[in-house]
C-alpha cells in the first residue's frame, strides 16, 4: 500500500471543494471496493476525503418517488418498505448482492461507482487500461470468461458488475450531484460510459464531483431483478436483468430492461424494449424480444455461455415482472432474485 | 467410563471464538521486523536486472534480499523420512528460493524487501523495479515440452504409478459391453482461512547458530529437517513452533519458499523477521490439486460383471517438482477386476507448484471413476448401487490381502434409506419441482487407512494432573481434544485432569499431519506413553513399603479411576498422588513410542462409505443446487462423534465446492493466476449447503490397532463430487465430464 493522506469531510461543498483543488484525491465512503483496491495497489492516491459522515443518510419522498441520499446504507436502502414495496427491483438487487457485512457499510453512492471484477483489473502486473491507460488489456486474449457481450472496445471489455445499477438503470433513476461547477442531475443510463479508447473512465463524473442522492422517479408498475451467479449467495453475477414494466389494462404501456454483466455499464435493451411497447405480454413476445436484445451480442473466447443464459434469464424476467409464472420467492427479497435458489430440502419431488 | 466416543466439546474451542488461541502470525517477538515479496510477473526466463535503489532509500528499510545477495542454501535433501523429495514423483519444488536469475513460474518470490514496520515494506516492496529476458512459458499440458511418467507416488513401492494387473488391453477388447469416457478437472487451491506466515529469530546458543521459527506448518519435523539441511545447521539448531494452524486441506506441509525466505531475511537483518504472505500469494507459493485429464476405459459383461478397467491420467506440476496426482487410488483396490491397468502422465509447466489437497487422487481420480460407473451402469440399464454390488471386492484386487475391515454393503443400504433412493423414478429427466428438475446420484467413496510411528511423552503430577505431549499438529481437526481424551483414558483419569501439547518440534516425534493418519498415529502413542508412566508408578508402589500395594506383582495392579489397585482386590490401592507426594517427587515422567506392525503386511487397510446426493437443476440458467447429501461411512471407530461429524461434513462441503464451484485460472500466455481473491474465487456459501446427513457405523476396525480409529480427515472430499455430478445426470439427462459444473457448462451442453 502507498502512504496517504486521510481526512474527514464537514460537509458536502467542503469536500468537493478539496478534492477538485487535489488531482490525487479521492472520496471513500463505506470503503468496501475502494479499501480492497488500495491493498491491491490498483489505487494510489494522495488524500483520501471520507464523505461517510456527511448528513446524506435519508431516504425522503420526492417528486411523487423517493429521494435515497448517497450515505444510505446498501441495507437500510433495501430494508426500507418504500423501496421495497414500490421498487422491489432495488430491494432485490441490492439483497442478491455482496454479504450482509459488506452491505451494512456499504453506501448508495459508492455501490454503482465500485469497479469491474476484471481480474486483471486487480493484478498491477498485467496489462490494463482501465489501471493504466495505454498498457493494453490482457483480457482480450487472456481468460475472459466474466467479460462483455456489447458495448465493448479494443481497449477494454470489462463489464460493470454493480446489480443495483442495473435496477436503477431499468428505473430510470436520476443522480443527482454536486461538482466544482455546482449541482447537476444525471439520468442513470448516462452515469456509466462505454469503454471507446478511455477505459480508465467509468462514469461521466468529473474530478471532485460528488454524489448527493439517487432519485427513484414515480413510478406506478412493477419492477424485478433477476441474477444468475456461481454460487448460490456472496457472488457477482454471471448476467443479470432488472425489468420495470408499465402496463395499460392487458397491454404494455412501456417496458424497460436492463442487463447486467454484460457491457461496461448496465445495458438497456433498447430494440427490445421497442418490441414490447404496447403488445400484450406472451412468452413468445418475450422470447422474440430476448432475441432481439441479444441479435448484436458478440461473445469473446470464454463468454458465450453468456448468450443463451443471457436470452433466457431476460424472458423469465419478463414472465416474472408480467405475473405469467411466479416469482421465485416474495417480492424485495433476496430469494426473489436468486435464480436456482439456495441448496437444501426439494419441498415434494415428483 | 470411557471418553473416547463421547462428544466432549473441543478443548480449545473457547480460545479460538475469543481469539485468546495464538496463530503464527500474531507471536509477540520483540525486534521484530517485517518481510514483504516481489514477485515475478512472467512465468519464463531470467531476472536480467534488478532495480532496489528506491527501494532501499524508502524509510525504514533494512535490506533488500534478491538472488544477488541472497545467503546461500544447501540443496533440499533427497528424502526425508520414507518420502522421496527429489524428482519425478517426488513431493516437493526442488528450487531454493533467491539463489539464480532463473523464473519458473509468474508470483515467484524475486526479492524480499525487510522494514521496520509492515505498511512501509510493503510499500518498499512497490519500489523495486525487475526487469526480465522472457521465454515462452509452457502453460498447457497438451503441448508441454517435457512429459515424464513417474514410477512411484512419493517413492513409495506400495503405491507404483503406471500399473497393469492381468491384461486390461485384451480384456476390454474382448468385453460385450465397453465405454470409454475423458474426464476433466480444473486446478483448485486449499484457501485455509489462516494465511502461511512464518516468524524467524536468530540467536547464539552454546556460541553456535540456533534458528527459531513460528510457522504454519502441519509438519514440524520434515520443516526442521529441511530447514536445518537448506541452512546447513544441525537439525537441533532449529526449532519449530506452531500450537495452532488455521487450516490446511493439504498446503502448509510440503513447500518451503516461505519458511526459508524468512529465515534468510532474519539473518542478513541481525533481528526477527515475520512474513506474512498475502491471500493473492497464496495462488502461487501455496500449492495447489493440479488439473487433470483422465480417460476411464471400462469393459463388462451384460449383467455388470467388470473385466476390464483402465485408467489413464494426464496431469501436470512445476519446473522443479515431480509431485504427480495420483488419480487412480480408488480405481486400484474398489472393484473386484481382474484387469486393470492405470498410467500416469505428468507434463511439466511454468506454472506453480502443486501439492497434496484434501484426497490427493482420490477426490478427482475418484469422481472421474464413479462417474464412468454411473456411465455403464446407464448403459446397462442395471441400477448404480445394484451394479457396485456385483463387482464388490471381498479382497483387494491388487494385493490380493483381504481387508482389515469393510462393511460397504451396509453403507450403501442405509444411504439408500436416507436418501429414499428407491422412491425415485430412475429414468432419467423424470423428475421436477416446479421448473427445476430433481436428479439423485450416488458414488462409492474411500480412503486409505494409514497409520504411521510416532512418540509421546506422558507426565504425572503429584496434585493428581496429568500431561501428554506429542510434536503433532491441531489444523483445526480436533486434535487437542480427541488425544486428551485417548490420553485420559490410557491414565485411568477424568478428561479434566489431563492436558495435551503438541505443535513444538522440541516434543516426542509425530509425522506430519496429512493422509488422515494423525488419530491412528498419534493416539497409540500416547497410549503408550501412558502406561509407561503407570508402569513406573506401580513400580514406585510396590517398592513403598507405606504402600497398600506394597510388594505386590506389577502384573497385580492396575490402573482404575487415578487410583492403582489391586486387580483382584480393587479396594485396595491408593491414588497417584499419593504415591507420587510420599516419594517426594513432584512428577513422574515417561516417553513411549508406538508403530504399526506386522497387520499392516497381512490385511489391506481402507474406510468405506457411500455417498448419496439429491439435485436441483435450473436448465435454463445452468444452476445447480445440492438438496441434500446423506453419506454412511465405515471409518472404524470414532474418538468423538462431534469432531467427527464436523470433520465428515467440512469434508464434503469441500467435496462440493470442487464439484460445483472452485476453479483457478492462470494466464494462458502468462501464466499468472486470473483470480487471486476470495470474492471471485468460490467457496461454497451457507446458501450452497445443504443440509448434510452423515452417518457412521462406529464398527472397530480389529487390526489398525487396539483403539479400533482409522482416519476420517478426507473421506468426506472423496465420493461427494461423483454423487453430485451423477444426480446432475439424472435430473437433465447430461454428462457433464469437466469440473467444476458451474452455471456455463450446461449452457454449451
Ligand atoms: C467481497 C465483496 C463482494 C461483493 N459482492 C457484490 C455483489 O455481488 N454485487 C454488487 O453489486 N456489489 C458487490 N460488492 C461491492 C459492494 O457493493 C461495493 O463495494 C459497495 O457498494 C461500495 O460502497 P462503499 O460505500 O463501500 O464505497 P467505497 O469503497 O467507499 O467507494 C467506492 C467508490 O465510490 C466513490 N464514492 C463513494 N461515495 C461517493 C460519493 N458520494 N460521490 C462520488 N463518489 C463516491 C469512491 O471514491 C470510490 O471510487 C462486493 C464487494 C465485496 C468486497
Ligand atoms: S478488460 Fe478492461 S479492465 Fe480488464 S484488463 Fe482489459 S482494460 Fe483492464
Amino acid at each position: 500500500m502507498h502512504p496517504f493522506q486521510y481526512q474527514r469531510a464537514d460537509s458536502a461543498e467542503q469536500a468537493v471543494a478539496t478534492v477538485t483543488k487535489n488531482p490525487a484525491a479521492t472520496f471513500i465512503a463505506g470503503g468496501t471496493s475502494h479499501v480492497d483496491l488500495l491493498k491491491e495497489g490498483v489505487y494510489r492516491p494522495g488524500l483520501l476525503v471520507d464523505v461517510s459522515a456527511l448528513p446524506l443518510r435519508q431516504i425522503t419522498a420526492h417528486e411523487g418517488g423517493l429521494r435515497i441520499g448517497a450515505g444510505v446504507s446498501n441495507t437500510a436502502a433495501a430494508a426500507s418498505a418504500e423501496v421495497r414495496q414500490r421498487y422491489p427491483a432495488v430491494s432485490e438487487a441490492l439483497l442478491a448482492g455482496a454479504s450482509v457485512q459488506i452491505r451494512n457499510v456499504a453506501s448508495m453512492a459508492g455501490n454503482p461507482l465500485q469497479r469491474t471484477r476484471c481480474p486483471y483489473f486487480r493484478d498491477p502486473t498485467q496489462a490494463c487500461n482501465k489501471r493504466e491507460p495505454g498498457s493494453g488489456c490482457a483480457a482480450l486474449e487472456g481468460y475472459n470468461h466474466v467479460h462483455a457481450l456489447f458495448g465493448a472496445s479494443a481497449a477494454c471489455v470489462a463489464t460493470h458488475p454493480s446489480d443495483v445499477a442495473v435496477a436503477l438503470a431499468a428505473l430510470d433513476a436520476r443522480v443527482q450531484t454536486l461538482g466544482p461547477k455546482g449541482p447537476r442531475t444525471i439520468a442513470f443510463p448516462e452515469l456509466h460510459r462505454l469503454p471507446g479508447t478511455t477505459p480508465h473512465l467509468d462514469t461521466i463524473l468529473e474530478h471532485g464531483e460528488l454524489i448527493t442522492s439517487i432519485d427513484l422517479p414515480a413510478f406506478t408498475g412493477r419492477s424485478h431483478y433477476l441474477k444468475v451467479r456461481e454460487r448460490a449467495s456472496y457472488a457477482y453475477a454471471l448476467v443479470s436483468c432488472a425489468v420495470a414494466l408499465e402496463m395499460d389494462g392487458p397491454n404494455i404501456r412501456r417496458a424497460r430492461v436492463a442487463l447486467g454483466s454484460v457491457a461496461h455499464k448496465p445495458w438497456r435493451a433498447t430494440s427490445a424494449e421497442a418490441m414490447l411497447a404496447g403488445q400484450r405480454p406472451t412468452e413468445q413476445l418475450f422470447r422474440a424480444a430476448a432475441d432481439a436484445a441479444f441479435a448484436e451480442a458478440k461473445p469473446l473466447k470464454h463468454n458465450a455461455y453468456k448468450v443463451p443464459m443471457g436470452r433466457q434469464l431476460m424472458v423469465r424476467a419478463l414472465l416474472e415482472t408480467s405475473s405469467l409464472q411466479p416469482l421465485q420467492g416474495p417480492a424485495g427479497t433476496a430469494f426473489a432474485a436468486s435464480v436456482g435458489g439456495v441448496a437444501g430440502q426439494v419441498a415434494s419431488p415428483r | 467410563m470411557l471418553a473416547t466416543g463421547k462428544p466432549l466439546d473441543r478443548v480449545d474451542g473457547r480460545l479460538k471464538v475469543t481469539g485468546a488461541a495464538r496463530y503464527t502470525a500474531e507471536w509477540e517477538v520483540p525486534g521484530l521486523a517485517y518481510g514483504a515479496i516481489v514477485d515475478s510477473a512472467i512465468a519464463h526466463g531470467t531476472v536480467s536486472s534488478i532495480d532496489v535503489g528506491a527501494a532501499k532509500r524508502a524509510p525504514g528499510v533494512l535490506a533488500v534480499l534478491t538472488h544477488e545477495n541472497a545467503p546461500r542454501l544447501q540443496p533440499i535433501p533427497e528424502k526425508v523420512g520414507e518420502t522421496q523429495f527429489r524428482g519425478e514423483g517426488g513431493i516437493t519444488e526442488t528450487r531454493q528460493p533467491l539463489q539464480n536469475a532463473a523464473v519458473e513460474y509468474a508470483g515467484q518470490p524475486l526479492a524480499v524487501v525487510v522494514a521496520d514496520t509492515l505498511e512501509r515494506a510493503r510499500y518498499a516492496a512497490t519500489l523495486v523495479r525487475v526487469s526480465y529476458a522472457e521465454q515462452a512459458p509452457q502453460l498447457a499440458m497438451a503441448t508441454a515440452g517435457r512429459k515424464t511418467r513417474p514410477e512411484s507416488f512419493l517413492g513409495n513401492n506400495q503405491e507404483k504409478l503406471q500399473v497393469t494387473i492381468g491384461d486390461p488391453t485384451a480384456a476390454l477388447a474382448a468385453a460385450p459391453v465397453k465405454l470409454e469416457r475423458v474426464y476433466e478437472s480444473a486446478i483448485t487451491h486449499h484457501n485455509p482461512i489462516e494465511q502461511l506466515a512464518t516468524i524467524a529469530r536468530w540467536e547464539k546458543r552454546n556460541g553456535a547458530d540456533f534458528l527459531t521459527l513460528y510457522d504454519t506448518t502441519r509438519g514440524l519435523e520434515v520443516l526442521q529437517e529441511v530447514m536445518a539441511t537448506s541452512l546447513g545447521l544441525p537439525k537441533e539448531s532449529v526449532h519449530v513452533i506452531c500450537p495452532f494452524v488455521g487450516g490446511a486441506f493439504g498446503a502448509k506441509g510440503w513447500l518451503f519458499a516461505p519458511p526459508l525466505l524468512t529465515a534468510m531475511a532474519a539473518r542478513v537483518v541481525g533481528r526477527p523477521v515475520k512474513i506474512e504472505w498475502r491471500r493473492q500469494d497464496m495462488f502461487a507459493v501455496a500449492g495447489k490439486r493440479a488439473a487433470t485429464r483422465q480417460t476411464l476405459a471400462l469393459g463388462a459383461t451384460r449383467e455388470g460383471k467388470l473385466t476390464a478397467l483402465r485408467h489413464d491420467t494426464q496431469t501436470h506440476s512445476s519446473i522443479s517438482s515431480g509431485y504427480t496426482e495420483p488419480c487412480a487410488r480408488v480405481t486400484r483396490m474398489m472393484y473386484a477386476v481382474p484387469n486393470i491397468g492405470f498410467a500416469h502422465e505428468l507434463a511439466h509447466l511454468h506454472l506453480p507448484s502443486p501439492c497434496p489437497m484434501r484426497g490427493p487422487g482420490e477426490t478427482v481420480g475418484g469422481w472421474a471413476l464413479e462417474c464412468a460407473l454411473d456411465e455403464l451402469a446407464t448403459e446397462l440399464n442395471l441400477d448404480p448401487v445394484e451394479l457396485r454390488l456385483r463387482n464388490y471386492a471381498e479382497r483387494n484386487p491388487e494385493t490380493g490381502k483381504p481387508w482389515s475391515s469393510k462393511q460397504l454393503r451396509e453403507c450403501y443400504a442405509r444411504g439408500k434409506a436416507l436418501i429414499g433412493w428407491d422412491k425415485r423414478n430412475p429414468k432419467p429427466r423424470s423428475m421436477r419441482e416446479g421448473s427445476q428438475l430433481i436428479g439423485y446420484g450416488m458414488a462409492t467413496t474411500m480412503y486409505p487407512a494409514g497409520r504411521r510411528e510416532a512418540e509421546a511423552r506422558a507426565t504425572l503430577f503429584a496434585d493428581g494432573r496429568a500431561l501428554v505431549q506429542s510434536a503433532t499438529h491441531e489444523l483445526g481437526n480436533g486434535a487437542y481434544t480427541i488425544f486428551r481424551q485417548i490420553s485420559a483414558d490410557a491414565l485411568a483419569l477424568p478428561v479434566e485432569r489431563v492436558r495435551f501439547e503438541l505443535g513444538d518440534s522440541s516434543l516426542p516425534k509425530a509425522p506430519t499431519s496429512g493422509g488422515s493418519t494423525t488419530t491412528a498415529t498419534v493416539g497409540p502413542a500416547a497410549q503408550a506413553a501412558a502406561r509407561a508412566v503407570l508402569a513406573a508408578l506401580t513400580d514406585l508402589a510396590v517398592r513403598d513399603a507405606q504402600s497398600p500395594l506394597f510388594g505386590a506383582a506389577a502384573e497385580a495392579v492396575e490402573a482404575r479411576e487415578g487410583r492403582l489397585v489391586l486387580k483382584a482386590n480393587p479396594a485396595k490401592g491408593e491414588e497417584y498422588g499419593a504415591i507420587l507426594r510420599r516419594a517426594q517427587r513432584p512428577s513422574l515422567v515417561a516417553t513411549a513410542g508406538a508403530k504399526p506392525g506386522e497387520e499392516k503386511e497381512k490385511y489391506s487397510f481402507y474406510s468405506f462409505g457411500a455417498v448419496f446426493a439429491q439435485v436441483r437443476v435450473d436448465e435454463a440458467s445452468g444452476s445447480i443446487r445440492v438438496a441434500r447429501l446423506c453419506a454412511v461411512y465405515d471409518v472404524g471407530r470414532l474418538m468423538n462423534p462431534k469432531t467427527a461429524h464436523s470433520q465428515l461434513i467440512g469434508g464434503i462441503a469441500m467435496g462440493l465446492g470442487a464439484t460445483l464451484m472452485e476453479a483457478t485460472h492462470y494466464d494462458p500466455r502468462n501464466g499468472r493466476a486470473v483470480v487471486r481473491n476470495l470474492a471471485d474465487y468460490h467457496v461454497p456459501s451457507m446458501a450452497d449447503t445443504p443440509d448434510i446427513a452423515v452417518e457412521w457405523l462406529n464398527i472397530p476396525d480389529p487390526h489398525i490397532s487396539e483403539l479400533g480409529a482409522r482416519g476420517i480427515g478426507e473421506i468426506g472430499c472423496v465420493g461427494t463430487p461423483a454423487a453430485i455430478t451423477n444426480a446432475v445426470f439424472h435430473a437433465t439427462g447430461q454428462r457433464l465430464r469437466s469440473l467444476p459444473l458451474t452455471p456455463d457448462k450446461l449452457m454449451r451442453v
